[in-house]
């Protein structure tokens, strides 16, 4: 981001950036930098609070009246993960004893799905490779692919597999999102999905099988956020 | 240590090019300028769902008006509810056009731009020689004088 801030500056435009990486922002020397220890994926720190959110922005606008740069300022507040806290979303009960548990889990979800599909106006990160119709199929051919580790057997190649995976973590963190009566810290839906439903350890044993199978490392480590790697 | 610190430390050790001075532009007063998002986010509008692959140096242009965004960035190692429950939280649309509003600052862009960021080497040489600068003129165009760099 900081080789964007040389080149804007270049151009005549005046920029100031909010950076999560310190160390990035030190060494590109981009002129002002506002550091913000907040979650990465949150960079104005808190979600559905403009009042904080515009603070930020004040704070980094603020530094366009500096001329000692290039300048970091560090924001004052701290703002962790909470990656070790899974959030505690209910999940569905068993609905058809003849569906894999992990499909019928992801069906049982839909209407959690459909809800905050409506809070944001339609907005979803589903669709990648397939939409909401389609999570319970991406599920099943995940199932096949944790017991045989052949790609082409379960209909993917290296690109969509990883998509296929982006979009089923989407459709289960939507969901939480909508069981959830506020935006929980950050990741702690990313941890309940990974951990205490029935999908997502299927996505460990298809990243596990992947690897033993030889693929290459950015197919298998990638079918998960380094975060949840196990 | 929290989950985040380590992926912060990995990512601290990307390889920057090195430079020796540091360019910088004038800014009007605040009042004045006209106010442009640049984030790093790899955001597409609605409906492009191409998956943004790591090398990829290229922007795409997210009319001002449109809140309709997707995350296409290629990692998942970031948090993503934070982006599904608020777009504001890396892309801070309407927190911009309220201090217009509020005559903080002049105006907003008519668009905005989104990169990929985490990206190597080669993909510096490509933001500074070619995409960065195309983007730079986007903006010019729209008369933006301030940007405000996102990241995710």
């Amino acid at each position: 981001m900081g080789v964007l801030a040389r080149v804007l500056e270049e151009a005549g435009i005046a920029t100031v950036g909010l950076s999560l990486v310190r160390r990035q922002a030190e060494n590109i020397k981009a002129p002002r930098f506002l550091h913000c220890e907040f979650p990465l994926g949150r960079p104005l720190g808190k979600p559905r609070d403009p009042v904080f959110q515009t603070d930020v922005i004040r704070r980094a606008f603020a530094l366009l009246d500096r001329s000692d740069v290039p300048v970091i300022e560090d924001h004052p507040q701290v703002i962790d993960d909470e990656t070790e806290a899974p959030a505690t979303c209910a999940l569905p009960p068993r609905h058809d004893p003849d569906a894999h548990p992990a499909v019928d889990e992801a069906l049982g979800l839909r209407p959690a799905y459909n809800r905050q599909l409506a809070a944001s106006d339609g907005r979803t990160a589903v669709g990648r490779v397939g939409g909401a119709d389609e999570i319970g199929g991406l599920i099943e051919r995940m199932v096949v692919l944790a017991e045989n580790g052949d790609l082409a057997k379960a209909g993917f190649d290296a690109l969509s597999v990883r998509a296929a995976a982006q979009d089923i973590r989407a459709y289960y963190e939507e969901a939480g999102l909508a069981l959830s009566d506020h935006v929980p810290g950050a990741r702690r839906i990313e941890t309940w999905f990974y951990t205490r439903t029935e999908t997502g350890p299927i996505l460990h044993s298809v990243s596990h099988k992947l690897k033993a199978a030889g693929e290459d490392r950015s197919t298998w480590y990638y079918m998960l956020p380094s975060t949840q790697q196990r | 240590m929290t989950a985040d610190s380590g992926i912060r430390a990995n990512v601290g050790e990307i390889p920057t090019p090195e430079f020796e001075s540091t360019p910088v532009a004038a800014a009007p007063p605040l009042a004045e300028a006209r106010v442009a998002i640049v984030t790093t986010a790899g955001l597409r509008v609605a409906g492009d769902v191409n998956y943004w692959q790591p090398t990829d140096a290229s922007f795409t242009v997210l009319p001002g008006s449109d809140r309709d965004v997707q995350l296409s960035h290629f990692s998942p190692n970031f948090d993503r509810v934070g982006f599904a429950a608020d777009i504001n939280v890396v892309y801070p649309v309407d927190r911009l056009d309220e201090m217009a509003a509020a005559g903080e600052i002049g105006s907003v862009a008519n668009q905005h731009i989104s990169f990929m960021g985490a990206q190597f080497d080669a993909t510096f040489s490509t933001m500074l020689l070619d995409s960065g600068p195309a983007a730079a003129r986007v903006l010019k165009d729209d008369g933006v004088d301030v940007v405000l760099l996102t990241p995710i």
